[in-house]
C-alpha cells in the first residue's frame, strides 16, 4: 500500500515542532518548563529519524537501523530527564526558586 | 490516510504551543501530553509501531508523571506574572523565524523528500514484525551499545540518589 504522503510532510512538522520547543526554550523563565520544551525538542529530532527510516525502504521493509537508534535515543532521554528533575529539585532546595532570572550566581 | 496526518499533526503543533504559552506548568505537562500522543500517532503512521507504543509508555507515560510529580512536588507559583521582556521576546521571534525560513528553504531546495513514501509488504509471517526485527538487531549488531545503556541507566539512577539526598558528607 502506497502512501500518499511524502517525505517532506513529516520533515516539516518536526521542523516546526522543533521550532516551538526552541521558542519555549528561550522565552519561558521557568526552568521546568524549559526542561519540557527540551522534550519537545528532542521529541522532533525523533520524527526525522523515523521518517527517514520509513523513507529508506529496502526489499519492502523500511531500514530498521534508524527505530534501534530512537530506541537508545528515549533511554537515554529518559535517564536524562531523571537526573536532570534531581537537579531542579537540588536547585530549588537550596534557592526557593525555579525562575532562571534569579539563578545569576555565577554572572559577573 | 492523509487526513489522519493532518489531524495528528495538528494536534502535536497544537500541543506543542500549548506547552510554551500556559502559564501554569501543570498545564503545560497535559499538553505535553497530548503533543506526544500525537507524535505516537504519526509514528504508527510511518509503520514504526514499536517506536509508536514505547512513545506512549516511555514519554507520555514514564517521563510525563514525572514531571507532573516534580512540578507539584515544588509547589511552584501560579505563573509567572511578569510579561516576557520585550528584548527576549523580540530576538525569539527572530531566532525562530529564521529557523523555520531554514528548514523550509532546505526542504523545497533540496528536493529529498517529494517523492511519495515507497510501499511497504505486507508481513509474510511471524519473524516479520518490526518488534522482531529490532530486537534481532539489538541483540546481534547492537549489543554493545545496548550494555553501554544499561551501565548509563545504573549511572544516572546512582546520580539521581546522590543528588536527591539532602547532606552530601
Amino acid at each position: 500500500m502506497e502512501s500518499a504522503l511524502t517525505l517532506n510532510h513529516f520533515l516539516i512538522v518536526s521542523g516546526l515542532l522543533f521550532a516551538i520547543g526552541l521558542a519555549g526554550v528561550l522565552v519561558r523563565r521557568n526552568i521546568i518548563v524549559i526542561f519540557m520544551c527540551l522534550e519537545l525538542m528532542l521529541s522532533a529530532a525523533n520524527l526525522t529519524l523515523v521518517a527517514f527510516s520509513r523513507h529508506n525502504v529496502h526489499e519492502g521493509q523500511p531500514s530498521y537501523e534508524g527505530h534501534v537508534l530512537l530506541f537508545f535515543i528515549i533511554t537515554v532521554a529518559a535517564a536524562e530527564v531523571a537526573v536532570g528533575l534531581a537537579i531542579i529539585v537540588a536547585l530549588y532546595r537550596s534557592r526557593e526558586t525555579t525562575d532562571v532570572g534569579k539563578l545569576n550566581t555565577m554572572k559577573n | 490516510m492523509t487526513f489522519l496526518f493532518f489531524i495528528f499533526a495538528a494536534l502535536t503543533l497544537i500541543g506543542g504551543i500549548g506547552v510554551v504559552v500556559n502559564r501554569n506548568p501543570v498545564t503545560s505537562a497535559f499538553s505535553m501530553i497530548v503533543s506526544f500522543l500525537g507524535l505516537a500517532a504519526l509514528f504508527i503512521q510511518l509503520n514504526a509501531y514499536l517506536v509508536g507504543v514505547l512513545q506512549v509508555l516511555v514519554y507520555a507515560g514514564a517521563i510525563m508523571v514525572l514531571f507532573l510529580f516534580i512540578i507539584m512536588l515544588l509547589d511552584i507559583p501560579k505563573a509567572e506574572n511578569k510579561r516576557f521582556p520585550v528584548f527576549t521576546l523580540g530576538a525569539s521571534v527572530v531566532v525562530v523565524v529564521s529557523f523555520v525560513t531554514l528548514v523550509i528553504t532546505v526542504i523545497t531546495k533540496s528536493g529529498v523528500g517529494t517523492a511519495k513514501l515507497p510501499a511497504i509488504e505486507a508481513q509474510k509471517g511471524p519473524g516479520q514484525s518490526d518488534v522482531h526485527q529490532i530486537g534481532e538487531l539489538l541483540f546481534s549488531t547492537y549489543w554493545f551499545p545496548v550494555q553501554i545503556v544499561a551501565v548509563l541507566l545504573l549511572v544516572s539512577t546512582v546520580g539521581v540518589v546522590v543528588l536527591s539526598k539532602r547532606e552530601l558528607k
